[in-house]
């Protein structure tokens, strides 16, 4: 097997003028001329090459890649690509070019500002945030019959497949893609093992032996996606009584230099702009654009934390103003079952903002605290948050996934392109089958997510592997349990051979989208969930250290509590870090900070107690009532903890909250 | 070079400066220790040295000379804290599991909550939150050895 390397650009924005190197024979080098098929990494616009051409858009842009069996030889190999440098863009309030831009709006803001006794305004921003899986991207692409195979770490088996297709001009039958043991993801496997694929497959192609290319830490932090940073504008009316009159806001999403998932991020992201509340007048319109930085993309939450952020210390500050209760303002204006969302979608009974607010702020003895540690260096804050599960919109009924079930000797396989990362997508599916097919959990086994083997159940993203896909394993498991009648598997195999069912995606009835005015039904349903911070500011250094954190959150039913737990826990944890400690440095367009030692994640020494709470309310087209739960728990932490900040006198609305921007942000009036 | 890997007596013929890590990895073939950051922040390479947990990302081969070295594939005796990891959420993807396991196990015996959070405070999790790894070891300590 031969190593891989990536060459890349050391500019942020330019033209490629020359490329030169006098590497020995012993190497195997590729560039875009190598390409069999098309030069571009297949998601939603076709504009990000696999190895650039001539334009250098971003810094670590990949141009030329390596390949040779001495590992020590590889890295010290050099080649020089000269480019002439022209001037980036880096701020994206001044960026030339647009990749998305939508508006969402209900009412008539104008009469709900006139209808308003106080304006509340302001800008909020969160930075970048790198997903810090510990397992780095990696791949091994091995040339076989005629095709390729890819190994590798990643979440999406057939978005790959499908970008492999494209770039090396194979048939669906060439291109095989097996899910190895994922060592984390968090969404930063979503896309970008499309790239690092393509690179391995070209090099494994033109050297005819397989190829590993394994990112250490610092490439990895350099090259691959992370969080949109973003900028949000809010403006709000609100009566006397605390009523919601008129909500505005203004959503701008840094994309990076390609387009990435990024329209879909800022569809999310718009869609959760003004919080889990009820409003008659509501204008929110978003825009992502491009700068000469390396993509940014997929990272658990999907835009829908950066804009919940901003609702949630907007309301904060609306309370201010009004000088009134913090909960008590939340309580008046929470969606209830019956309200409509922006996009007009009526909420079901599975609606639960006012019941997650009520036994967060009562568990956390949040008044108690509130009134006890005002004027010390303690702080309490809250967010109230929802997330919607699933693919935005129509997004699930375009994506058509199937899942299949296989009858065996002891019970069934499970065959689903979804995949295990951590969060218990193994187990959660078997359990799924085990009680819908009345067969002992021991009894179901899950297939390998190899593309030559499992049908494409769809990409595991968006909070949808329990509910969109365990709901269509249901259905099959329901139609297997039909078939087999009273038969054991052994039986029914003994009799008429070999069963397996597929099904597919049903959109629950009634639901309804329409792209064009992002109006109607944006997902099949909410998961709801409120935080309440407790912090302490050191006075000597102004860090602020998290105390505890409790967490209530309602997804349905959870289908392992011990699992689901751990995703409330760990996406807490991530949600802390990016609040208080992750930062991103960008210089000159490229992430200064690419190590562990200077960019911080949360330890056991930064990570607080987590107090983590499940409600049940059934969702009834979930399997077993679930919803989906893997990123609600990012949207609450961040809100929470500023808003903790800002019981403690300092008028923060950015983050990472360094104990620098809290200097820059100083004290706010906190006169009565 | 001789040296005692998970009880074996081994001869590993490797450059002395090369990374722990990479010995135990490529000439001995125990692939449990992972490299997360190779600058000894992360704590997934995690083994221990003499009973020691020690980060072989940054141990160079010849300070291993003659020493017990302990990787997850050796580790004796501490099934409870093994399983307790499996059942009480301490793993979820199971890349800082084997390092973090080890890091467990060279805890004192009646350590404090204290000495849980400052015993690990050099393993990285990002799944975790942390709380199940303190679910998982309370656990397995209430059950004894």
């Amino acid at each position: 097997m031969l190593w891989g390397r990536t060459i890349r650009s050391e500019i942020p924005r330019g033209r490629i003028r020359e490329v030169r190197h006098t590497l020995d024979p012993g190497f195997v080098v590729v560039d875009h001329r190598d390409i069999p098929g098309r030069n571009f990494v297949a998601l939603i616009e076709e504009d990000q090459p696999c190895l650039a051409e001539r334009e250098i858009r971003h810094f670590a842009e990949p141009v030329v890649l390596l390949a040779h069996a001495d590992r020590d030889k590889l890295l010290e190999a050099r080649v020089n690509v000269a480019c002439d440098r022209e001037e980036a863009v880096l701020d994206p309030e001044r960026s030339p070019k647009t990749f998305k831009d939508l508006t969402i709006a209900k009412g008539n803001l104008e009469s709900g500002f006139s209808a308003a006794d106080v304006v509340v305004e302001g800008e909020y921003r969160t930075g970048h945030q790198e997903q810090l899986y510990i397992e780095p991207n990696g791949v091994i692409a091995v040339p076989e019959n005629g095709g390729v195979t890819v190994y590798g770490s990643l979440q999406c088996p057939y978005y790959v497949h499908r970008a492999l297709k494209i770039l090396l001009a194979l048939p669906d039958e060439k291109v095989r893609v097996v899910q190895t043991e994922t060592g984390g993801a968090f969404g930063g496997k979503e896309e970008y093992p499309s790239m690092i694929a393509g690179h391995a497959a070209l090099l494994a192609l033109k050297a005819k032996r397989p190829v590993k290319i394994v990112y250490d830490r610092a490439e990895d932090m350099v090259a691959t996606t992370k969080r949109h940073p973003a900028i949000i504008r809010h403006r709000t009316g609100v009566a006397k009584d605390g009523r919601l009159t008129a909500i505005d806001v203004d959503i701008l999403m840094d994309g990076g230099a390609y387009a990435t998932l990024s329209a879909v991020v800022l569809s999310r992201a718009a869609i959760h702009a003004a919080g889990p509340y009820r409003c008659a007048n509501v204008r929110i319109r978003a825009r992502s654009v491009m700068t000469n930085t390396p993509p940014n993309g997929a990272f658990r939450g999907f835009g829908a934390p950066q804009s919940q952020f901003a609702a949630e210390v907007h309301m904060e500050r609306i309370a201010e103003a009004l000088r009134m209760d913090p909960v008590k303002l939340r309580e008046r204006n929470a969606l209830r079952p019956g309200d409509e969302t922006p996009t007009g979608q009526k909420l079901g009974k599975d609606t639960s903002a006012l019941a997650v607010l009520r036994e967060a702020v009562h568990r956390s003895g949040f008044h108690r605290k509130r009134r006890a540690w005002a004027g010390s260096n303690r702080g309490i804050g809250l967010a109230l948050f929802f997330h919607g599960s699933g693919f935005t919109g129509s997004g699930e009924v375009k994506l058509a996934s199937k899942a299949a079930l296989e009858l065996t000797e002891t019970g069934a396989r499970i065959l689903v392109a979804s995949t295990e990362m951590g969060q218990g997508t193994r187990t959660m599916h078997a359990q799924i089958v085990a009680e819908a097919l009345g067969i002992p959990y021991e009894g179901i086994e899950v297939a390998d997510a190899d593309t030559a083997s499992v049908p494409d159940s769809g990409p595991t993203v968006a909070s949808r592997t329990c509910m969109v896909v365990g709901k269509i394993l249901e259905d099959c498991a329901e139609e297997m349990k039909a078939r087999l009648g009273k038969m054991t598997p052994r039986e029914y195999l003994r009799r008429h051979g070999p069963l397996r069912v597929t099904k597919e995606y049903r959109r629950p009835p009634g639901m309804r989208w329409s792209e064009e005015t992002s109006r109607g039904d944006a997902y099949g349903a909410y998961g709801w969930g409120c935080d309440v911070a407790e912090i302490e500011r050191d006075p000597v250094t102004g860090e602020i250290r998290p105390l505890r954190l409790t967490a209530v959150q309602e997804f349905g039913r959870a289908i392992h509590p011990i699992l689901a737990k751990g995703q409330i826990e760990g996406g807490t944890a991530q949600g802390i870090g990016w609040a208080l400690l992750e930062d991103v440095a960008m210089r000159e367009g490229r992430m200064a900070n690419a190590q562990l030692t200077n960019y911080l994640v949360p330890t056991t020494a930064d990570t607080p107690a987590i107090d983590a709470v499940i409600l049940d309310n059934p969702y009834p087209h979930g399997p077993f009532g679930a919803k989906g739960v893997g990123e609600l728990p990012i949207d609450g932490p961040a809100p929470a903890i500023v808003n903790a900040i800002r019981h403690l006198g300092f008028d923060a609305r950015s983050i990472p909250a360094t104990p620098e921007r809290l200097l820059d942000a100083g004290a706010r009036d906190v006169s009565p | 070079m001789r040296l005692t890997v998970n009880g074996r007596r081994v001869n590993v013929a490797a450059p002395p400066m090369k990374r722990l890590l990479d010995v135990l990895r490529e000439e001995c073939g125990l692939t449990g220790a992972k490299e997360g950051c190779g600058e000894g922040e992360c704590g997934a390479c995690t083994v221990l040295l003499d009973g020691a947990p020690v980060v072989s990302c940054l141990v160079p081969f010849a300070q291993a000379r003659g020493a017990r070295v302990t990787t997850i594939e050796g580790l004796r005796g501490r099934e409870a804290l093994q399983r307790a990891f499996v059942t009480e959420g301490g793993a979820q993807c199971g890349i800082c599991t084997p390092g973090m396991i080890l890091a467990a196990a060279a805890l004192p015996k009646k350590a404090s909550k204290e000495d849980v959070r400052f015993g690990l405070a050099g393993n990285l999790c990002r799944c975790t939150g942390y709380t199940g790894i303190y679910r998982a070891i309370r656990k397995a300590a209430s059950k004894g050895r």
